[in-house]
């Protein structure tokens, strides 16, 4: 049962930071989730110094505010004329590191693993059960990345056509009335619940993977926006699967397997993508060589 | 603080940071400039699967190998980069955060498996990733200083071609510089130095050591060798502050003090460099503004024709609000330029008169410089700041094409007017 769960967890994650990584691709800010999957450290220690207990919703709160934060930041230093890498490192370094010295301030108070936050252990997640009513529900984590998962799916059903807009091209998007700053901040907003409610059972570091290979996997495969987001879902879901028995035969971190699958499908993609693949490409010049 | 300079251990320390920040500031400015400062944080992360691959061949835990091991992963990480942009649509940023977290998730399944199979003494692999800056002893740092001086060396022998690869890599490679033979090299001397620093400093420090540095150099400089110099010191300045503060407060440990340290440098720099930081660009819009504002009302005023007049009159010809006005004049009542007659009614100095009159006809010249591209001069129309500066063979040919203009003008006013009253020409 308990692998199950374990899978189940690890397809919600996969799929709902696969989904808005599309987007995340597609304006240019992949690196955004490493940033902000750092920069929610001091945001997880305050809300534990403030209220006093390991409680999900006060860290959640925390590391959200942190995490948008973040973007807050970077997009500030970037209207300063800051060079888009050089502002997103700053930012987040900086943030990663008032949470490392918050830590060590405070070492007595706090009982966090920082090895947990960057690595994670989704292994665990089948015995930190969510009981509703005294009946058993599975495991919470699951729920929270499943309601994310909603959120995300709900938000970007609603506002499909400005999000399409805005990603291709901003310009026309601002051109035309909708408002481009809006739709960014709420983007931000969405990539930084779907991270936090992530990182906490698979670390930063899948969650940086589920955002960004999948979905540039899916790119890869496809030209059009619709697809591209539900084939990344896909693609998410299978990493989640074959990871966890990759796993099971490596006797290795799930995570790390299920990221490792991430890369595996997408180095498949990278060569044999029917329109764009390496291989493919070289394959139908040779064809085409022969036949003139 | 001064026991930190008696004890032996913490002068090491101190010695091991520094060198960190001179060479990560020196790389590092080649990185921020072809746009790659987040490569820190993506050869940072790819030295993992290295050090644990190094492990398991040779079973022992001796930087030197594990070093070897980090940096052949970092460079493959780099070539995979490389890759990916050029066969792929995929931009450099996607790129970055493929290799980054494929490489670390492949470190980390090495990692775990090191941890499960019995190899007994694998403690403390993972410290390699986080730094810890405290233990360096003697060996390590000279290791390090000889490694630094070393990167140090060969950007210096290699100065101008990494120049030109940073500003102009199409030219360098039409001149016959080998390009992506540079790109490497420059790759490789990125990967060693990320890869010493990780013992000392951990990960997420050099993914900041490598860019902060530079990005503040940036604002103080526009030539590159003395950006270098700057970011150069910057770093060690920060390694320094850093060590120095993490001595005095036993509590706290020495990187994230480090990059602390380099973000409010860089934070100063953003506000207050000279030429380039926030409060200087600032000031300058506000001088910028005050000046077209006056240049507005100058030649609404010599547009109106007389030395005395009203401020509706005023505001109606330079379409500005009256209190944009208002605000202009005391300013200037207070210079003693102009005088208040009876209520709202202004009168202008002879002087300032003389002024307006000169703006608004450097204005007309300007616009014709505009407009006739045959105009032959030598001088820049940016350079010109007043009717006196412009040298007297350029403004006799601008009051030449003046007064074709006007004339022309003049005879398209007289053709629609005789159209209107309807006379055929």
């Amino acid at each position: 049962m308990s692998s199950i769960w374990i899978i189940l967890t690890g397809a919600l994650i996969a799929s709902s930071c696969a989904f808005l990584g599309c987007f995340l691709i597609l304006r240019r800010m992949a690196m955004l989730g490493d940033a902000i999957s750092h920069s929610i450290l001091p945001g997880i220690v305050i809300a534990f110094l403030v209220s006093g207990s390991r409680d999900p919703l006060p860290m959640f709160i925390g590391a959200a505010v942190f995490g948008l934060l973040c973007t807050i930041i970077i997009q500030l230093l970037r209207n300063q004329g800051v060079q888009a890498d050089a502002a997103m490192s700053v930012s987040f370094t900086a943030l990663f590191s008032i949470g490392i010295i918050l830590i060590s301030l405070f070492t007595q108070q706090v009982d966090l693993d920082l090895d947990c936050v960057l690595y994670g252990e989704i292994a665990y997640v089948p015995y930190d059960t969510w009981t509703w009513h005294g009946i058993d529900m599975g495991p919470r984590a699951m729920w929270g990345a499943g309601a994310a998962f909603l959120l995300s799916l709900i938000i970007v059903r609603l506002f499909y056509k400005q999000f399409k807009l805005t990603s291709f091209d901003p310009a026309l998007a601002m051109a035309i009335g909708i408002p481009v700053a809006v739709f960014h901040y709420l983007l931000m907003g969405l990539v930084s619940i779907t991270t936090v409610a992530s990182f906490e059972s698979v670390g930063a570091i899948l969650v940086v993977a589920m955002l960004i290979v999948p979905a540039a996997t899916a790119y890869l495969l496809t030209e059009r926006l619709g697809v591209m987001l539900g084939l990344s879902v896909l693609i998410g879901t299978l990493c989640s699967i074959c990871g966890y028995f990759l796993s099971v035969v490596l006797d290795a971190s799930i995570a790390g397997c299920m990221t490792m699958v991430a890369g595996g499908l997408f180095a498949l993609a990278f060569l044999f993508s029917p329109h764009q693949g390496v291989v493919t490409r070289w394959w139908i010049r040779k064809k085409l060589r022969t036949q003139i | 603080m001064l026991e930190l300079f008696r004890d032996a251990n913490a002068l090491w320390v101190l010695a091991g940071t520094t060198l960190l920040g001179i060479s990560s500031g020196v790389l590092g400015s080649f990185a921020f400039l072809r746009k790659r400062g987040l490569m820190g944080d993506v050869l940072a992360h790819s030295a993992l699967p290295g050090i644990c691959l190094a492990f398991l061949f040779t079973g022992s835990k001796n930087p030197l190998w594990l070093l070897i091991g980090a940096t052949l992963t970092g460079l493959l990480a780099s070539l995979f980069l490389s890759w990916i942009t050029r066969f792929s649509k995929i931009k450099e940023d996607t790129a970055l955060g493929l290799v980054l977290s494929t490489f670390f998730g492949f470190g980390i399944v090495l990692l775990t498996q090191i941890q499960h199979s019995d190899f007994g003494n694998q403690a403390g692999l993972d410290k390699f990733l986080f730094g810890q800056s405290a233990s360096l002893v003697g060996t390590d740092v000279v290791m390090m200083g000889s490694i630094a001086f070393i990167l140090i060396l060969l950007v210096s022998l290699f100065f101008k071609e990494l120049k030109l690869l940073c500003f102009d890599a199409n030219y360098g490679k039409s001149l016959g510089f080998p390009m992506v033979g540079l790109d490497f090299f420059l790759m490789l001397l990125l990967v060693v130095a990320v890869v010493i620093g990780l013992q000392a400093a951990g990960v997420v420090l050099m993914a900041s050591l490598l860019i902060t540095p530079a990005a503040t150099a940036r604002y103080w400089t526009e030539r590159l060798d003395h950006m270098i110099i700057i970011s150069a010191c910057i770093g060690a300045l920060s390694g320094l502050v850093g060590t120095i503060l993490s001595s005095v407060a036993t509590k706290l440990s020495t990187g994230p003090l480090i990059v602390l340290a380099v973000t409010i440098l860089f934070f100063i720099s953003m506000f207050c460099a000279p030429k380039r930081g926030l409060i200087a660009k600032w000031l300058r819009l506000i001088q910028t503004r005050q000046k077209v504002r006056q240049e507005q009302i100058y030649q609404a005023w010599n547009q109106l024709g007389t030395q005395t007049t009203t401020l509706t009159a005023l505001s109606e010809q330079s379409n500005l609000s009256p209190a944009q006005i208002r605000r202009w004049l005391n300013q200037k009542k207070r210079g003693g330029q102009v005088v208040e007659g009876s209520p709202d009614t202004f009168t202008l100095s002879s002087t300032s008169w003389k002024e307006a009159s000169d703006t608004a006809l450097l204005g007309l010249y300007m616009e014709m410089w505009h407009m006739y591209e045959d105009i032959e001069t030598d001088c820049s129309i940016q350079d010109i700041e007043q009717l006196s500066d412009l040298p007297e063979s350029l403004r006799a040919q601008l009051q030449y094409y003046l007064q074709k203009h006007i004339s022309e003008e003049d005879q398209a006013k007289t053709y629609h007017s005789m159209k209107k009253v309807g006379i055929e020409l």
